[in-house]
């Protein structure tokens, strides 16, 4: 490994980072003064946003108040599948360069991935009772967000089966890798299995979608990602003190000391 | 054959034993010896290609590689000549015969019986049955001695001379005190790891 | 030179498939060797199929509406229940280690293993499924076209099912753990051939969903046995 590196001096500034993603106390330092401002971030986002949406946003010619659960769903929605592709491409790069913080990060973003799933479902079947009057309806968004609910409880308890931690993260990586092939296969054959046995379906958002109302989805979306950000460092940074609580960096950083650079100064 | 540099392996965030480099020459004997639970069935799994290290590295210039473990992978429902034709169909076609195999392994009177029927030291025989039909040069062998009798044990060192002797090279693994009577052979202490601070 | 290179790599070849049907052939008379255990899929598809009438009742017109559901469910859990032998028995006694060790490409040998189990868990259903469409009050005409989605999509099923498999193996409530890892992958297929039965009950066509399943097929036949493979690297880790 380290005569590979010292051949091919920083070929590429993302594997270069990549890299020192790799060294736990370099991992641990960065992102402990990144959290914080992350959080904050998210916090005035989200405060923003929740703001325009529920306040400030005009109430539905069709829907009324209800619609404002869409701040909370349509977010939590984008956020389940896109957690779910990227925890599948940090499992890939942790299989192939055996990157153990990425495995811990492919690892951590599946609860806050399945918490997202649910907050979707959860929602959803809110906002189904209104403008429904059920609220369940197997309709194709609801039905694929269960089928996603599924693979990331698979990820999940394939990774809590296992006792050792680094086998778990891989074989866990593995089954999140398979199931992101499988996505995009499953959402189109539900989407179509929904078309098949219900011939009207109900359409949940209008088609146009007036600017005062579309403002405030497109702040919360962000600061949804700031919160996954936020939250996956925090975790990350917690299951690599835990791992390596044995070795003298994770001692140093749990008693207050900092941590020194041993893998290299940042350039 | 095989040059091992700074090998090690960690489970639970521990390494398994104290960073390894040696080195086998073709021709040579290395014994794995050291108390239970040193880790020489890992080194043994990692030379195998069975486990990944995970520091360090092994570069191997064996021509394949033949390995008898703590598990036979006997096949209990098949025949003693059954599995002999499994061995030798799936490693290819070695220079012996499967009758030939199973004479030299002293299981020529219970060819057409059940593996399950066997004894441990017949099994351990079937099981060794494997590294003759294999043309690889490197013998990966852990407790081979284990459950056979005295003539089992010769029949053993006797592999591994022959073996040793075409220029193959052989790592065993022993916590037994048995030791084979090779002339170039080494021998490593195993010790396990201990928490780096 | 070229013609050395040529000639290993006909030598290989000609081991690697010497290795790939003796493997086959040692399965399936490890299968013939327990006979019991052969019939079981079969069993446990009759008797969860026969289920279904007795829980829902037996109106003719309600059971062919279900039939090709219930009859594609069943066909799913047979799988599933049979799939944590694939690899299990090859794990414990110390095969799989072997295999790796062999330097026979591991995907080929997981190819291997899963179609001898398909051959003996997911072949009896295709066959069996002209009584369970009789059991169903399944018309006539979509017959063939049941037992032709079987045919087609059981490998499907074997071959996704194979990976869970190899990622469930070391651990010992695996095959429990299983069911949860696979069957979200398996809704693809039952959509598609339920939807091709009941194209077929309409007399509608139905040759894009069998082309569909036949897609699925070769994708994973082609692609499964290689995230196998990595499955149970990871296992014996």
């Amino acid at each position: 490994m380290s005569t590979n590196q010292a051949k091919k001096p920083r070929k590429n500034a993302l594997v270069l980072f990549i890299h020192k993603l790799g060294s736990p106390p370099w991992f641990y330092n960065f992102t402990g003064k990144l959290i914080p401002w992350l959080w904050l971030l998210f916090g005035v986002l989200a405060a923003w946003g929740l703001y325009l949406g529920l306040v400030r946003a005009p109430a539905d010619y069709l829907q009324g108040e209800s619609f404002r659960i869409m701040y909370i769903h349509v977010p939590a929605a984008w956020m389940s599948m896109m957690i779910y592709g990227l925890m599948a491409v940090m499992g890939f790069i942790a299989l192939v360069w055996r990157i153990r913080t990425m495995e811990i990060l492919a690892m951590s973003s599946a609860p806050i991935g399945a918490a997202f799933t649910l907050a979707a479902l959860i929602s959803g079947s809110l906002w189904g009772r209104p403008t429904w009057g059920t609220y369940w309806v197997w309709d194709a968004r609801l039905t694929s967000e269960l089928v996603l609910l599924f693979l990331y409880f698979g990820v999940m308890s394939l990774y809590a089966a296992f006792d050792e931690p680094r086998k778990a993260a891989r074989a866990a990586a593995l089954l999140a890798l398979v199931g992101l092939i499988n996505l995009p296969i499953i959402h189109f054959s539900v989407n179509w299995w929904n078309t098949l046995h219900q011939p009207s379906s109900i359409g949940v958002t209008g088609s146009t979608i007036h600017p005062s109302m579309l403002w405030p989805l497109l702040i919360m979306a962000v600061a949804t990602k700031f919160y996954y950000a936020a939250n996956l460092l925090t975790r990350a940074r917690l299951m690599l003190l835990e791992q390596d609580f044995r070795k003298s960096w994770a001692r140093d950083a749990i008693n207050g000391v900092a941590a020194p650079t041993t893998h290299g100064e940042p350039d | 054959m095989l040059t091992v540099s700074q090998l090690s392996f960690e489970r639970f965030f521990q390494p398994v034993f104290v960073p390894l480099d040696f080195r086998l020459d073709p021709g040579s004997l290395l014994l794995v010896t050291g108390v239970n639970g040193c880790g020489k069935t890992t080194l043994i799994r990692l030379l195998a290609g069975i486990l990944t290290p995970t520091s360090g590295s092994i570069q191997s210039a064996a021509n394949g590689r033949a390995y008898v473990g703590h598990m036979l992978a006997i096949k209990d429902d098949l025949t003693v000549l059954e599995n002999a034709c499994f061995m030798q169909q799936f490693l290819g076609p070695g220079s012996r015969s499967v009758n030939e195999v199973i004479r030299i392994v002293g299981l020529r009177a219970v060819a057409g019986q059940l593996a399950r029927t066997l004894s441990a030291g017949q099994r351990k025989r079937c099981a060794l049955a494997r590294l003759l039909f294999s043309a690889a040069s490197l013998w990966l062998l852990d407790e081979p001695y284990s459950n056979l009798d005295d003539e089992g044990i010769q029949l053993v060192d006797t592999l591994m001379q022959e073996h040793l002797g075409q220029g193959g090279a052989c790592v065993l693994a022993t916590h037994g005190r048995h030791r084979p009577p090779m002339e170039n052979s080494a021998e490593i202490r195993l010790q396990a790891g201990c928490t780096q601070s | 030179m070229t013609t050395i290179a040529g000639m290993a790599d006909v030598a290989h070849s000609a081991s690697l498939s010497r290795a790939f049907f003796a493997l086959l052939r040692r399965d399936l008379l490890l299968a013939f060797r327990r006979r019991s255990e052969l019939l079981f899929p079969v069993i446990f598809v009759l008797v969860v199929v026969s289920l279904f009438p007795l829980g829902i009742g037996p109106g003719p017109a309600l059971l062919a509406r279900i039939a090709p559901g219930v009859v594609w469910i069943a066909a799913l859990l047979a799988t599933v229940v049979a799939l944590d032998n694939l690899f299990r028995s090859d794990f414990e006694d110390g095969t799989l280690e072997q295999f790796v060790i062999s330097g026979h490409p591991l995907a080929l040998i997981a190819l291997a293993k899963t179609l001898a189990h398909w051959l003996v868990a997911g072949l009896p259903l295709v066959l069996m499924s002209p009584l369970l469409a009789l059991w169903m009050n399944l018309p006539t005409r979509a017959v063939g076209v049941m037992a032709a989605s079987l045919a087609l999509a059981t490998p499907i099923l074997s071959f996704i099912g194979a990976i869970g498999a190899g990622l469930t193996i070391s651990l010992r409530r695996g095959g429990q753990l299983l069911s949860l890892l696979v069957f979200p992958l398996y809704i693809p297929v039952l959509i598609i051939a339920t939807a091709a039965i009941m194209a077929a009950v309409d007399g509608l066509p139905h040759g894009a969903f069998l082309g569909l399943l036949l897609a699925g097929l070769l994708t994973s036949v082609t692609l499964a046995p290689f995230a196998t493979a990595a499955a149970l690297k990871i296992s014996l880790s």
